[in-house]
């Protein structure tokens, strides 16, 4: 009985709702000593001295390290697999602690201390003497002639432009009869908000640092922490416990470098436990980008060319870098058709904490600015907006020549066609065009998206593998890739239940990641790990069915080849019938006085495909024009993402990907002081979170094309959910209101104000 | 200079005595002295309800709330939570069976807010319910199966596993 497809309960369930499941905080020893940092309180400068007298007298003070402290080696913190080609390594731009403060907020000492308490009273008594620079908040100010420099090897504080074009854009152009858009739209810097902070600690053991951590990407952090220290790899031992949530924030190399270093100086156990504050202002945002989008249009509403100018908010540090924006060129690129397109996207640095990876990596900022583009094209032309997509989405049949992606099956179009279906699509946009004028309307609206699975060919994708069978006939999985709150362990053991030929139950998957004894994977991110560890699992799975049909066969005397293995059974391929059990081979196996061996399998699999995965949103709203207000009534996403190994845990991801795009769209912004530089609302109180309150039931529905290059049919589920809720929302608003509001989050004043400018107020 | 307090209560359905530090939090010491480590440290500051325990039957974020002031209280944590013969409490088996777990690290909180709301006896509106667990917060799964496991184990709903998908 095949196990994939079905709704088992989570591995890890039972645990975490008995609050035993063990995370970071939970492991560390009581006797590690705590480190605190000590941060910038200007937004740009450079540290002339550092004070640590009075800090010192501090009792339960042990040692305070500063930015002249620590090695001058810069390192990268980009959750990416490493590249052998240094034209495609990332950017090392860090250093420990930094002498070079370039945002409110910067570490630039770190106090060791006995206690928590002691710890933090010595950091306030750390005193820095600065000489003070000009700041810049904005990235398209950040690129005017004179602006205040964030890095000196990039004067002009781009990070990276990347132009791309295609077709003849002037032939297309020239067209008599177009119509043409042109508009800004905006998106603003937030934060994850996974629940559990970053956290990690850190201890000698043999002459070998080993960091505890909560991460999503425990070898790519081994790396990078030898790359910091100055070690060699094998010197780096990094073990992942159960993590609080990650969504992108920690891909990255956070704080594990510095932990590491301190441990190395100390030869104590350390504890680095950042606090909520430090986390929305010193770890990583999602980047703001601001876009410029022209559409050249038929009125038939045909596409015919389309530009893009995107202009991504970095901060201070290069982290992900350029590869977010570059995501989104990709989207842009290929989701419609037309004659000729073209883009210049930039990431530029500015004084604002490092932006990076979060949850579909630029593909909300893009799709916001294209989706609500799409629309008003729509308004325009008084055209139904999902007719104006089903006239230029790609076509089936569509081939990206870089990754060899394929857009196999009219994904979109029965996404489009269920959403539609679902929230009655058509009779309701025809009784909200009927006017309005009332103080509360009413509209429906709805986006489309581009998502592709992994990272192939930009990066190595990587996964590796290995089961140990038990004598009672179960195994233990160890696999590289990261369950960080999606369901991974519990999708991988029903993965490797159908590989192997046992049941779920017999399926023991090793949840902590010690990059010492499990093999490589390069962790949670890009939406690849079901796709990617599903290849790994399912060749393992094959090679220890082989070698326990290999073992029945000198067992029971029957040929392997006319033999299967089934719900945990060696069964006889014609037959059906039962020879022997796996409990039973395993055991006579592993004892046997004769011929004994443990049977195992460990594999490796380089993953050289990718595969989209589309899908799209319908959002009903009412807009209370005078509170300007608007509210989300019904909502409900729509996705192909291949075959569904856990129905409910996919519906599960579905779900917070729907709420975090809700509050994208509808209240989370981080808002910087003008003056300072200082993030103003970093806390949950301030910082708007979506509570249970915030937004309607959930909806969600699937289509499953089964995707060719996966064993399971699977591809990306992880992060698309969190793409396509804004502009559906910001579409209902303007069916609702008239208005295009073009920045987000739709909060009341941004609301007001648009309200106010198109004479509704 | 540090100042302690002897102090009192019952844990779990356990009498103690500790001395404690008069600056401590609830969380420190329930994590500290009892490896309790169903009470999740999130913000410190009361704002994401992951440290929520229960105090004379009402729930309570303990981060904000000192642990001096537990003297004379009968406090229950998740770990003191048992079904019948050592399987999960009907709540905690709820929120298996819906999925309404993902990263974990809200989930303990959650179910002791889910716990009092059980112990008052009543029925809950869909509203009400949004309304009762807004003090925690939770980025994983949208509230969505967390409603769906509520309606369960609180008001009898059926399992609602493939009622809203197709």
């Amino acid at each position: 009985m095949s196990v994939t497809g079905k709704s088992v309960p989570r591995v890890d369930a039972p645990d975490k709702s008995r609050g035993r499941a063990r995370y970071t905080a939970d492991l560390c020893p009581k006797d590690a000593l705590i480190i605190r940092l000590v941060r910038s309180e200007i937004a740009h400068g450079r540290i002339l001295s550092v004070d640590t007298s009075e800090a010192e007298r501090v009792p339960g003070v042990v040692r305070i390290f500063t930015c002249f402290d620590v090695p001058d080696r810069p390192f990268p913190t980009a959750g990416h697999p490493w590249s052998c080609d240094p034209a495609h390594q990332d950017i090392a731009d860090r250093l420990l602690l930094e002498k070079h403060v370039r945002y409110y907020g910067d570490e630039f000492a770190a106090v060791v201390a006995e206690t928590e308490l002691a710890a933090a009273q010595a950091a306030r008594l750390v005193r820095a003497e600065y000489e003070e620079y000009p700041f810049v908040l904005d990235q398209q100010e950040a690129m005017q002639p004179g602006a205040p420099v964030v890095h000196d090897a990039y004067p002009d504080n781009v990070l990276k432009h990347t132009h791309g074009q295609s077709g003849d854009w002037e032939e297309a152009v020239s067209e008599p009869g177009l119509l043409c858009l042109d508009k800004w739209y905006e998106t603003v810097p937030v934060q994850h908000c996974h629940i559990e902070n970053p956290i990690c600690y850190a201890y000698m053991e043999q002459g070998r640092v080993v960091v505890v951590t909560s991460t999503q990407i425990p070898h790519i952090v081994r790396r990078v922490v030898g790359q910091a220290l100055g070690l060699p790899w094998g010197k780096v031992r990094i073990i992942k416990p159960y993590i609080g949530g990650g969504f992108g924030n920690k891909q990255d190399a956070l704080y594990e470098p510095l932990c590491a270093w301190i441990a190395t100086q100390l030869d104590r156990t350390v504890l680095l436990d950042l606090s909520r504050e430090e986390t929305f202002g010193c770890t990583r945002v999602r980047h703001g980008i601001r876009f410029r989008l022209a559409t050249w249009f038929r009125p038939d509403g045909t596409f015919v060319a389309r530009k893009m100018e995107s202009y991504a908010q970095q901060g201070v540090y290069a982290s992900h870098g350029h590869s977010i924006a570059a995501k989104g060129t990709s989207a842009f690129a290929q989701l419609y058709r037309c004659k000729a397109w073209e883009y210049d996207a930039r990431t530029i640095f500015t004084n604002t904490p490092t932006a990076g990876a979060m949850r579909a990596y630029g593909i909300p900022q893009v799709t916001f600015a294209m989706e609500s583009h799409c629309d008003d094209i729509a308004h325009m032309l008084n055209m139904d907006p999902m007719e104006l997509r089903l006239k230029n989405i790609m076509e089936q049949g569509y081939t990206d020549a870089f990754t060899g992606n394929v857009n196999r099956w009219p994904s979109h179009e029965q996404c489009m066609e269920k959403g539609a279906a679902r929230l009655d699509w058509a009779a309701r946009r025809a009784l909200y065009n009927e006017p309005q004028t009332g103080p509360v309307r009413r509209g429906i609206g709805m986006s489309v998206f581009w998502y592709n699975t992994g990272v192939y060919p930009i990066s190595l994708e990587l996964s590796g593998c290995r089961m140990i069978l038990n004598q009672d006939g179960s195994l233990q999985m160890f696999c590289g890739e990261t369950e960080i709150g999606q369901g991974a362990d519990t999708a991988f053991a029903q993965m490797a239940a159908d590989s192997v030929g046992l049941r779920f139950e017999d399926i023991h998957v090793i949840s902590t990641q010690d990059t010492d004894v499990h093999p490589y994977g390069s962790g949670a991110y890009a939406s690849r790990q079901t796709y990617v560890a599903g290849m790994a699992i399912h060749k393992t799975g094959l090679a220890l069915r082989a070698r326990i049909l290999k073992a029945a066969e000198e067992q029971c005397g029957v040929p392997a080849e006319e033999l299967d293995v089934r719900d945990g059974l060696v069964i006889g391929k014609a037959s059906g019938d039962t020879l022997i059990s796996v409990a039973d081979l395993a055991e006579a196996v592993l004892y046997s006085l004769d011929h004994a061996e443990q049977l195992s399998a460990e594999e490796t699999n380089q993953c050289r495909s990718n595969a989209y995965s589309f899908g799209c949103c319908f959002a009903e709203v009412e807009a209370d024009v005078p509170l300007c207000r608007a509210q989300v009534t019904r909502i409900i996403n729509v996705h192909d993402a291949g075959r569904l190994i856990n129905p409910a845990l996919a519906e599960g991801q579905v779900h917070g990907g729907m709420s975090m795009a809700i509050g994208y769209g509808m209240g989370e912004q981080m808002l910087f002081d003008p003056a300072t530089g200082k993030l103003l609302n970093g806390n949950l109180l301030d910082y708007k979170l979506s509570t249970a309150m915030d937004h309607p039931c959930l909806e969600s529905a699937f289509v499953e094309n089964p995707e060719p290059t996966s064993p399971f049919g699977v591809k990306a589920l992880g992060e698309p959910p969190a793409v396509p809720a804004a502009s559906a929302i910001r579409n209902a608003i303007l069916q609702a209101t008239g208005v295009p509001v073009d920045r987000l989050p739709l909060t009341p004043p941004t609301l007001f104000g648009r309200f106010r400018e198109e004479g509704l107020l | 200079m540090m100042q302690t307090k002897t102090i009192r209560f019952r844990l779990n359905g356990v009498e103690r005595e500790e001395t404690v530090d008069v600056r401590a939090s609830l969380t420190d010491m329930l994590r500290n002295d009892y490896s309790l480590t169903s009470v999740k440290k999130g913000c410190e500051v009361g704002e994401c309800g992951a440290c929520a325990v229960l105090i004379d039957g009402q729930c309570f974020n303990s981060c904000i709330y000192l642990a001096i002031w537990a003297d004379g209280k009968d406090i229950l944590t998740v770990e003191g939570l048992k079904g019948e013969n050592g399987a999960l409490h009907p709540i905690q088996q709820a929120f298996v069976d819906e999925a309404a777990i993902q990263c974990g690290f809200c989930t303990p909180g959650i179910i002791m807010t889910a716990l009092e709301l059980l112990n008052r006896g009543k029925k809950y509106t869909m509203e009400e319910l949004r309304r009762e667990i807004s003090g925690h917060l939770c980025r994983c799964t949208g509230y969505e199966n967390i409603l769906r496991a509520l309606e369960r184990a609180l008001n009898g709903a059926p399992s609602s596993h493939d009622a809203n998908r197709d």
